[in-house]
């Protein structure tokens, strides 16, 4: 009841205030494009590989990541930069500054928001905590509760980007803590089945809160042999109205995204860019607008 | 009422006018890979210069010397890195679990696999350490029945592999028949308690050392792997480990 008044009051002012500018900008009827780019599991790997490493010899590094984003950011200045998660663990940069650096470069990079990986509570969740003043993005998750531990109103389940007029969506997920985490690590924090949150989530945002894209920042994992086990496949296609699935956890090369059915027939893309930093996913979506009259959601106000 | 009836007024009108409702024309994807073809970020790397020194002394550090270069191939049941490795788990864990739980250690059990790196010649430095041993793994000591630490010697048995251990002098047949076995120079008694360290990645099943799932009690020493190397290392100033009869082949 309070969320329903809270919305038409938004509603109304907002139309007060802007009438006559959204009445313009409708008629040109342009197409908006909305640029979404992404890593995952970069594992504190801030310096390019060597030339001696093997298959990812020179790849790889912030600083030069910095640029590329950079660059893009000026190609089209209606851009999210968004991680999966495992941003800690697996160089000596995070042993000696216990992640410290991580969130200080992702802050200079522009980060706008990060999900939370089960790497990212290897120095248990004091430890995370402890970070989060380097961290100036947001760190959304919906299925986990942190309500008993001391990240208790720090993360958000979801965040909404506007980005020229568009109402960008952005929720987390997190896989199941229990046998892959030190329960002294996690502590209190509680994992929620993350279909039913989707579900959840995704009516929410598109209901509720008349999101035009949905995307869902996950570290379930790709795909998994034992099907019990709740994927960013198996997500997608037991849930709908989510647009794209941002994956991490299993360090998944993909060369361009898979494209799943959703329970409403409509396709889902799932995107994930291997790990440590070797590539950045982008996903550029092109919106127009469309002749609706009394949709259900004006009713509803 | 007035108020309510004008702001109904007004949202009607942007939703008739405004065509609220985006819906997406076309998708365009690519993955850009970060390479040397692109070019690094001056701010950044200013940034991270200090921090990126601070590390590269810090891993350069000499820790101590090594006589010989030794590989975990060195060797079919045992080799003289995984015996340092096993020996330091030991060296190290031993009296704090005295200290802490008055138990004695009788061994110590890790696994081939998780030897990362050789041990260089020469220069026992920091970075070393992370080489041999990246990931984060503790020690954890294992309370288990005889009978159980009998399941420990057929698992090894049936592997033939390499795993290090310390504690336990292990002669089988190549047919798989153990021929000796010794717990800290004697006889497994199957309903004694035996106290076996290992890590925390084996004790949950790791490498299918499933036994470790009928162990009656864990203690958790909140040390990790690495770092007993790295105290190892600064506590012994040359290392020359050897290959020995721990784990053999016999007739």
């Amino acid at each position: 009841m309070k969320r329903r008044t809270f919305i038409k009051n938004t509603a109304a002012s907002t139309a007060l205030l802007s009438v006559g500018g959204i009445a313009l900008s409708c008629t040109e009827q342009e197409v908006k494009q909305i640029t979404i780019l992404h890593t995952n599991d970069v594992h504190s790997h801030i310096d390019p590989f060597g030339p001696n490493d093997g298959r990812n010899a020179n790849k790889g590094g912030v600083a030069r990541r910095a640029t590329l984003i950079q660059r893009l950011r000026q190609e089209n200045p209606n851009t999210l930069l968004l991680d999966a998660g495992d941003i800690f663990q697996g160089t000596p940069y995070f042993n000696y500054y216990g992640g410290e650096l991580e969130f200080k470069l992702m802050s200079m990079l522009d980060y706008d928001a990060a999900t939370i990986g089960n790497h990212d509570f290897d120095n248990g969740i004091d430890g995370l905590y402890a970070q989060l003043p380097h961290a100036q993005f947001d760190f959304i998750s919906a299925n986990y509760n942190f309500k008993n531990t001391i990240m208790d109103g720090h993360v958000a389940p979801y965040k909404i980007f506007v980005k020229n007029g568009v109402r960008i969506g952005v929720f987390g997920l997190g896989l199941e803590l229990e046998g892959l985490v030190g329960k002294d690590m996690f502590k209190e924090t509680k994992y929620l089945s993350p279909i039913e949150i989707a579900q959840d989530m995704s009516r929410i945002l598109k209901t509720e809160e008349q999101c035009d894209l949905i995307i869902c920042l996950s570290h379930l994992g790709y795909d998994y042999e034992n099907i019990q086990k709740v994927s960013d496949r198996s997500l997608a296609r037991s849930t709908k109205d989510i647009d794209l699935i941002i994956g991490g956890h299993t360090h998944t090369f993909l060369d361009e995204p898979t494209v799943e059915t959703n329970t409403i027939g409509k396709s889902v893309l799932i995107n994930q860019v291997g790990c440590y930093g070797l590539y950045v996913g982008k996903v550029d979506f092109y919106l127009e607008p469309k002749a609706t009259f009394f949709s259900s959601q004006s009713l509803r106000v | 009422m007035t108020v309510k009836y004008v702001n109904f007024l007004l949202i009607i009108l942007v939703f008739i006018s405004c065509n609220q409702v985006k819906t997406t024309q076309k998708i365009e994807t690519q993955r850009i890979a970060i390479d040397q073809d692109t070019a690094t970020d001056t701010l950044i790397d200013t940034f991270l210069t200090p921090y990126r020194n601070s590390l590269e002394a810090s891993m350069n550090e000499v820790l101590s010397f090594s006589v010989a270069e030794h590989k975990k191939t060195d060797g079919e049941l045992n080799t003289a890195v995984g015996n340092l490795m096993a020996d330091a788990v030991f060296e190290r864990c031993a009296p704090i679990l005295k200290k802490r739980h008055y138990i004695d250690l009788d061994m110590v059990l890790l696994n081939h696999g998780g030897i990362r790196a050789p041990l260089p010649k020469g220069a026992i430095k920091m970075k070393t350490a992370f080489n041999i041993m990246p990931f984060e793994n503790k020690v954890v000591v294992a309370q288990m029945k005889g009978s159980v630490l009998m399941k420990l010697a057929n698992y090894l048995t049936k592997a033939k592999r390499a795993h290090p251990i310390s504690g336990m002098e292990l002669a089988i047949t190549r047919n798989g028949t153990i021929k000796t076995l010794r717990i800290q120079g004697k006889e497994i008694e199957s309903n004694r308690i035996y106290f076996v360290a290992t890590n925390d990645y084996l004790y949950k099943g790791g490498d299918r050392m499933d036994f470790f799932q009928k162990s009656e009690a864990v203690f958790d020493l909140d040390y990790k792997i690495r770092s007993v190397l790295i105290d190892y290392f600064i506590d012994n100033d040359t290392l020359d480990p050897k290959r020995d009869k721990r784990f053999e082949y016999t007739n």
